[in-house]
C-alpha cells in the first residue's frame, strides 16, 4: 500500500455538509476515495453526497469502519475537532482548515500524547492541500489531473508549489507516488520528517522532493534527519528569498524571526547535509530528473 | 497583529502585572492635563508607534516639568519618528503616553515567543535589561535564562521562582518579579499572544518590581475570540495598502520594486517572486489570491496592486486547483480592459484550455506565458520596455 492512503483506506469528512467540503468530497469521491461517513454534529441521520452523516466521530468509526478523516471544520472547532478524532482511534487525520489559532494547535499536539506511541494518530497539516496517492485516492483539495502514478514522493509546505512540482514532473514523464501536504502553520501537526521517515520505507518511493519556505526549524531539522536516515535521494527547495524579515509571506507560519529561518540560510543547510537543491522554482522536474537518472 | 505600548500596559494590568502608573494623551494640552493628574515630579512622555527602539530614535523623552511635557508631546505629535525599526518613512505619532518615570537600580530583559521548534511557550530572561535580545543573544548568550511551558498544566510559580533566583534578585523583589512574569504568561495564553516582551522588567530602589515597557504581538488566526484586542488594531501604523487590503481580506505585502504580482498560494507567491528576482526584476508586492478566485476578486486584487504607483508591469500566475482557469481568465479580461502597465498572464491547472481562449479572444494586448521561468522573464523584459 501507498503511505497513509490508498484506494482501499475507508475515510470520512469532518464538517462534509459546509460548501468547500461538499465541492472536494464529490471530487475526492469522482477520483475513486472511498469516502463511507460525514460528520456534521446535529445532522446525524442524513445521508449527504449519498455518504452517511453522523453527529460523532465514534458514531461513524463504529458505523463505517472509517480509518482516516479530512476536516473542513472552521477555525473556532478545529482543534476540538482534531481531538475527537483522535480520541475516535482515526490513525490519520487530514486538516485543510487555514486560519486555526496558534495555540489550539498547540494543546493539540499535547493532548494527542495522552495516547501511547503505537496508537497516536498522524496528524497532516493543518492548512494544507491534503494528501493524494497517485491514481489510488486523494484526501485533500488538489487538482487530480496532475499527478501521474510513479515512484517519487512529494512532501511541502505550500499546496500551489507542490502542484507545480507534480506538473513539471509530469511533463518529463515523472510519476508521483504520493504527495503530503505539512501545510503552512507555525505549529503543525507532522513535520518533514514524519512523512520522510515514511517514505523511506515505502518500496513504491525512489526519490522525495521536499518543499519549505521561510520561517521555522523544520527544513534544517528534515536536512539533518535525511543525511543520517535516508538512502534514498531527496530535491528541496526554499521559496522566499525575496521575502522580508518579520512580514507574514500569507501562510502564518512564513516568517523570518530567528536565525535560521531565511530560505538562504535553510538552502545552504541542505546544500551541507547532501540534499540536491532545485536551482529555482522552475527547475523542480529538472532536478528530480537528473536525481533519478544518478541513482541508477 | 501589533498594539501600542499604552495598550499593552492596558492589558496587561487586566492580569496583574505591576506598572508604573501612566495616561495617553492626543495632544500637548492633554499631555500637561494628564501629567497633573498622574503627580509627581518626572515623567516620561513616550511616542505611540508601532516599533521597538523608540528611545534611540528620540521618541521617549523625560521631563521635570510640566512646561517640558508639554515642549515633548508637542514635538512628538504628529510627526513621523524613525526609528531602526520603522524604516525611512517612520511612523506617525499620534498620541503620547505620559508615564511615571520611576527611579530604579537594575534592568531586565523578559520575552515569551511560540517556540516553533518544541512547540511550547518558551519564557526569556536576561540581566542585560535594555539591550535588543539579539544583541544579547550576540554579546553574553550565557547571561540568558530560559524554560518554557507544559501546555497541561500552565506556568507554574516555582518556574517563575527559578528565572528570578537565577537573575540574583531576592527577598520582596522575587515574589514582585513572579507576579510581573507569571501575570506575562497568563495574558500570553488567555489572549492568545504570539510574543509579550518587557524590556526592561525594573527594580526600584524599594524594592519594586515594575515592567516599564511592554510590548506584544497577536495571532491573527485568535481575534476572532479576542474582539476586545482586534478593537485595538491601528492601521495608521501599517503601511495604507497593507490597511486597505486587510479590509478587503486580500492577503496583500508592500514591496520596493516595480513589477506587480497576483499569485494563487503563498508558497508559489514567494517562488514566483523569487523568480522575478532572478530574472533580474524587483516585486513590488506579495499578494496570494486564495483559493475560490472569483472574478471580483480578481478583479480587487488588480485594483490594490495598481493603486502602488510604481508598478511598471504585472504578473498574474495562477496554478488553479479548487480555482479555476476559466474563472480567473474572466475577472483578468473584465480587469485588463483599460490597464495602462503590460500584463503578462501565466495558467495552469484546472481548466487551463478553457482559461487560456477566454484570454486569446479577449483581443487585449495580455502576454501569455507557458511556465514559471517563461512567466518571469516576460514580465521583467515588459517592465523595462
Amino acid at each position: 500500500m501507498s503511505i497513509l492512503i490508498d484506494q482501499n483506506t475507508p475515510v470520512l469528512v469532518q464538517g462534509i455538509t459546509g460548501e468547500k467540503a461538499s465541492f472536494h468530497t464529490r471530487a475526492m469521491i469522482a477520483y475513486g476515495t472511498r469516502v463511507v461517513a460525514g460528520v456534521t454534529p446535529g445532522r446525524g441521520g442524513q445521508r449527504h453526497l449519498d455518504v452517511p452523516v453522523f453527529d460523532t466521530v465514534k458514531d461513524a468509526v463504529r458505523a463505517s469502519g472509517a480509518q482516516a478523516s479530512l476536516s473542513f471544520v472552521p477555525p473556532p472547532y478545529a482543534g476540538d475537532a482534531l481531538m475527537e478524532a483522535a480520541d475516535a482511534g482515526l490513525r490519520l487525520v487530514c486538516v485543510i482548515t487555514d486560519g486555526i489559532p496558534a495555540q489550539d494547535m498547540m494543546r493539540v499536539k499535547r493532548y494527542l500524547l495522552r495516547y501511547p506511541q503505537a496508537q497516536r494518530t498522524m496528524i497532516v497539516g493543518p492548512n494544507c492541500a491534503g494528501i493524494i496517492s497517485a491514481g489510488k485516492a486523494m484526501l485533500g483539495i488538489m487538482p487530480g489531473g496532475i499527478y501521474q502514478r510513479g515512484n517519487v514522493g512529494i512532501v511541502s509546505r505550500s499546496g500551489t508549489l507542490s502542484y507545480e512540482a507534480a506538473a513539471q514532473m509530469q511533463a518529463l514523464g515523472i510519476g508521483v507516488s504520493t504527495s503530503v501536504g505539512i501545510g503552512g502553520d507555525p505549529i503543525n501537526g507532522s513535520s518533514f520528517i514524519e512523512h520522510l521517515a515514511l517514505f523511506e520505507q515505502d518500496p513504491e518511493t525512489d526519490a522525495v522532493v521536499l518543499i519549505g519556505e521561510i520561517g521555522g526549524p523544520q527544513e534544517a531539522d528534515a536536512a539533518a534527519w535525511i543525511r543520517e536516515n535516508m538512502r534514498k535521494p531527496v530535491v528541496g527547495y526554499v521559496a522566499g528569498v525575496t521575502a522580508p524579515k518579520g512580514r507574514r509571506m500569507g501562510h502564518a507560519g512564513a516568517i523570518i524571526s530567528a536565525q535560521g529561518d531565511t530560505a538562504a540560510e535553510k538552502t545552504q543547510i541542505m546544500r551541507s547535509y547532501g540534499l540536491r537543491v532545485a536551482p529555482s522554482a522552475a527547475e523542480l522536474g529538472r532536478t528530480v530528473a537528473k536525481a533519478l537518472s544518478e541513482a541508477r | 497583529m501589533d498594539v501600542h505600548e499604552f495598550q499593552a500596559k492596558e492589558l496587561l494590568a487586566g492580569f496583574g502585572v505591576p506598572l508604573p502608573r501612566g495616561i495617553v494623551a492626543y495632544s500637548p494640552d492633554q499631555a500637561i492635563f494628564v501629567a497633573t493628574e498622574l503627580g509627581g515630579s518626572f515623567w516620561a512622555v513616550k511616542a505611540q508607534v508601532h516599533s521597538g527602539a523608540r528611545g534611540k530614535g528620540g521618541g521617549v523623552r523625560l521631563c521635570r516639568t510640566h512646561h517640558e511635557v508639554g515642549i515633548a508631546a508637542r514635538d512628538l505629535l504628529g510627526k513621523h519618528l524613525v526609528t531602526e525599526q520603522t524604516g525611512a518613512q517612520g511612523k506617525i505619532v499620534q498620541r503620547v503616553y505620559v508615564e511615571i518615570a520611576e527611579a530604579f537600580d537594575r534592568e531586565i530583559y523578559l520575552g515569551f515567543v511560540l517556540d516553533r521548534k518544541i512547540q511550547r511557550i518558551r519564557v526569556i530572561a536576561s540581566s542585560h535589561g535594555g539591550m535588543d535580545i539579539e544583541d544579547i543573544a550576540r554579546k553574553d548568550p550565557q547571561s540568558i535564562l530560559q524554560t518554557h511551558v507544559e501546555p497541561a498544566v500552565g506556568m507554574q510559580p516555582f518556574q517563575a521562582r527559578e528565572l528570578a533566583f537565577g537573575l540574583g534578585l531576592a527577598g520582596n523583589q522575587v515574589s514582585g518579579a513572579v507576579k510581573v512574569i507569571l501575570g506575562c504568561y497568563r495574558a500570553f495564553r488567555d489572549l492568545d499572544a504570539t510574543m509579550v516582551e518587557i524590556n526592561p522588567m525594573v527594580i526600584t530602589p524599594d524594592d519594586r518590581v515594575l515592567a516599564l515597557d511592554a510590548k506584544m504581538s497577536f495571532d491573527d488566526n485568535a481575534l476572532f475570540r479576542h474582539p476586545q484586542v482586534s478593537e485595538m488594531r491601528d492601521p495608521m501604523q501599517e503601511d495604507p495598502r497593507e490597511a486597505q487590503a486587510n479590509q478587503q481580506g486580500l492577503n496583500y505585502i508592500g514591496l520596493d520594486g516595480d513589477i506587480g504580482c497576483i499569485i494563487n498560494g503563498a508558497g508559489l507567491a514567494m517562488a514566483t517572486m523569487d523568480m522575478i528576482k532572478y530574472a533580474g526584476g524587483a516585486p513590488a508586492n506579495f499578494l496570494d489570491i486564495g483559493g475560490g478566485a472569483s472574478p471580483e476578486r480578481v478583479a480587487e486584487a488588480f485594483g490594490l496592486v495598481l493603486s502602488d504607483g510604481s508598478v511598471k508591469a504585472i504578473l498574474v500566475n495562477i496554478f488553479a486547483g479548487i480555482n479555476r482557469c476559466d474563472w480567473v481568465a474572466q475577472g483578468v479580461v473584465r480587469a485588463a480592459a483599460g490597464l495602462k502597465v503590460p500584463l503578462v498572464v501565466r495558467l495552469a491547472g484546472t481548466n487551463v484550455e478553457e482559461g487560456r481562449r477566454i484570454i486569446g479572444e479577449s483581443g487585449l494586448p495580455i502576454i501569455s506565458a507557458a511556465d514559471l521561468a517563461d512567466a518571469a522573464q516576460k514580465v521583467v523584459r515588459a517592465a523595462r520596455a
